[in-house]
């Protein structure tokens, strides 16, 4: 299969019993609620650094993360609070992080953009555009030769369609037939370039074909197509069917970075996505199937928002890291630097 | 740290082999396979061709596809999947044809091998070898022939290596595998059919100190991979001459063994470098200003360089030559210093 060829649609059903679906919502609002504290606490100065927003495309990550087993890999982007978080990666672990405390996932050293995880082999938080592919290809290629049937999901944007790094991962992924499950979170926008202005097709998915690799694109702000997808994808790697793509059309409802004046897009685009939000018409969705009450979604809000109360107030008394072990972590310990 | 003792021959009860640099890598390599499944090869043209430099032929017989890997011309993917198969628990090997081609894989090298262990708190150790080659010398121009490797001695988070003997091209690569962070081979391209004896059951050596290749009271001779063989032969002739230069051979050049430098510098009180590189920014120029740090009082001359003319690597025979550090440069460099 290919681009050309349609993606088995998901039954209305996807989600399956009602507290699958429940499960899914709950994720997105997690992720939502987390990160509209982030913003907050960026104009407090708590978190420094670049800081990008991952609000609108929640679908996603939510999504792909249901496909995947814990012994599979995650490698992710410098936009990657919902992925860890999706993953599995306490929200407290993740705050600290942004907090640059030495609680956090990443010890202090890493910040927003470099989240990660070893229990639930989360390998970041890359922000170099492109350069998450070869690791996966990498950590995939290590599986294959292990004998191991585990799956990495690599998450990149459509920026990185741009680089070299996207198809010579893909390519070699191919070559070497590698259970590599691609996720391309095609938002329209590299940064403030938008994708007809950088790309002579835009059709990103066909670009797989040229590499033999099956390819769908996905509406990326539906949870149910979302996850769908990538368990219909990740069955055929996992199966040895070799490395698949999937494109998902998405959207960041917020700026690139918390530096961003948003020159180069409308306001009417940007309120015609919001109107597509991945949060709302899935909860809208439920209600219609009778599968959301308002005290159930009034459960979920209140255990996000306490959830990102604890994180805040975990990171807000987190220890910094002593200044002491500046130099730690650039050799293994065991080694002498 | 101590500096390795004199390597002359010192045969073990098995006796001594005679063997090149090239065969001492590939037995270096084929011992590590056997002793570790999780070790392989990957690189341009390392399986059916059998290396760029003919390093890896007959290995892909010997231990088949999936072990000796052909890729395609995708420097930065074949290296970054080297990180990534680190990561996933394998020991893997990749060999780029040249250094000038790693600059197409130094963001994988730069921005992911070297900084994944401290972005991540200390949770992911990168434990791959990447082996090049480099150096001047074969009348391959501007696209093939640099030393760039303090370009990546730069680097924190790496250790950079530059077996300049038969004995470290066997013995290197092993150590280089049991560390569990980031190692780059250079291999200077002229050693390859370098000959020399080397104990019959030469096995790994350490990777964390430099060695001193010929002993000496009147000058330290500082110099690493292929300027090695030349500033001995250099060393020959200034004794001849009456001046005794002690010879030290870098061997790794992240991080710097500058106890054995400076103790040297310390018994001689004159230093000259013998660096292939470009002069702006290389290694000679870290090692004179570490030599000022820490031995300042005890030199009685300006630490002197030989090092690469500034100029993209020219085509022609005598040009090249004149671009690269030569005997008689050597030695009027050390008697410049020891005349001063």
């Amino acid at each position: 299969m290919t681009a050309t060829a349609a993606m088995p649609t998901a039954p209305p059903t996807a989600a399956g019993d009602g507290a699958h679906a429940l499960a899914l919502l709950r994720d997105m609002v997690r992720i939502r609620r987390l990160e509209e504290r982030c913003a907050d606490l960026y104009q407090a100065e708590k978190i420094r650094g670049f800081l990008h927003l991952y609000i609108g495309e929640e679908a996603v990550a939510v999504g792909v993360m249901q496909a995947l087993a814990a012994d599979d890999a995650v490698v992710a982007t410098y936009r990657e609070h919902g992925h860890a978080l999706a993953r599995g990666v306490s929200a407290r672990r993740i705050m600290a992080e942004m907090f640059g405390r030495s609680t956090g996932c990443s010890g202090g050293r890493g910040g927003s953009m470099h989240l990660f995880d070893a229990a639930t082999r989360f390998y970041g938080g890359n922000a170099i555009v492109g350069g998450g592919l070869p690791l996966a290809v990498g950590l995939a290629l290590a599986d294959r030769m292990q004998g191991r049937d585990r799956v990495t999901a690599c998450f990149f944007g459509d920026g990185a369609v741009a680089e070299g790094e996207f198809h010579e991962a893909l390519n070699l992924a191919a070559v070497w037939r590698l259970p590599v499950l691609f996720c391309c979170e095609n938002n329209l926008y590299a940064m403030g370039t938008a994708l007809d202005r950088a790309q002579a097709e835009t059709n990103l998915a066909l670009k797989a074909a040229s590499y033999r690799i099956p390819a769908w694109t996905v509406d990326g702000m539906d949870v149910e197509a979302t996850e769908h997808a990538a368990r219909t994808a990740s069955e055929a790697v996992r199966a040895g069917e070799g490395p698949h793509l999937l494109e998902f059309r998405t959207y960041r409802f917020r700026a690139h970075s918390m530096f961003d004046p948003e020159l180069y897009r409308s306001r009417e685009e940007v309120e015609e996505w919001k109107a597509r939000c991945p949060i709302a018409t899935f909860e809208g969705r439920l209600r219609q199937r009778g599968l959301l009450t308002d005290e159930q979604a009034q459960e979920i809000e209140r255990a996000a928002s306490a959830e990102v109360d604890d994180a805040v107030a975990f990171a807000d008394g987190a220890p910094l890291e002593d200044v002491a072990t500046l130099t730690r972590h650039v050799y293994s310990e065991a080694a002498s630097p | 740290m101590t500096a390795l003792a004199l390597e002359r021959a010192a045969p073990g009860a098995a006796g001594t082999v005679r063997m090149t640099y090239r065969d001492a890598m590939r037995e270096a390599i084929r011992a590590a396979m056997h002793t570790d499944t999780r070790v392989f090869l990957m690189g341009e043209d390392v399986g059916r061709y059998g290396g760029c430099y003919a390093v890896s032929k007959g290995l892909l017989e010997e231990f088949g596809p999936e072990r000796i890997r052909d890729t395609p011309l995708s420097e930065s993917t074949f290296v970054g999947a080297g990180i990534g198969a680190a990561l996933g628990g394998m020991r893997p090997i990749v060999e780029v044809m040249t250094v000038n081609f790693s600059l197409l894989a130094l963001d994988q090298i730069m921005n992911t091998a070297a900084t994944l262990l401290h972005m991540s708190g200390g949770q992911f150790n990168v434990p791959l070898v990447i082996r090049m080659a480099t150096g001047a010398g074969r009348q391959l121009a501007a696209q093939h022939s640099h030393s760039l490797e303090g370009l990546y001695a730069h680097i924190p988070g790496l250790k950079v290596l530059a077996p300049a003997t038969v004995a470290d091209a066997r013995g290197m690569l092993a150590t280089a595998l049991d560390d569990p962070d980031p190692v780059v081979i250079f291999e200077h391209a002229l050693l390859y059919n370098l000959e020399q004896e080397i104990a019959a059951d030469a096995g790994p050596v350490p990777i964390d100190r430099a060695a001193v290749r010929r002993a000496g009271t009147d000058a330290t001779l500082i110099t690493f991979g292929g300027m090695l063989g030349r500033t001995l032969d250099a060393a020959d002739q200034l004794a001849a001459a009456g001046t005794r230069a002690e010879v030290i051979d870098l061997r790794t050049l992240r991080p710097l063994d500058m106890d054995t430098v400076l103790a040297s510098v310390r018994k001689t009180h004159r230093a000259v470098i013998v660096d292939e590189e470009w002069r702006s920014g290389s290694l000679s120029a870290e090692i004179s200003a570490r030599i000022m740090e820490g031995a300042f009082y005890e030199l009685d001359a300006p630490v002197g360089r030989v090092c690469g003319a500034e100029v993209p690597m020219p085509y022609a025979r005598h040009m090249e030559q004149a671009a690269l550090p030569q005997v008689p440069q050597i030695v009027d460099a050390v008697r410049a210093t020891v005349g001063g």
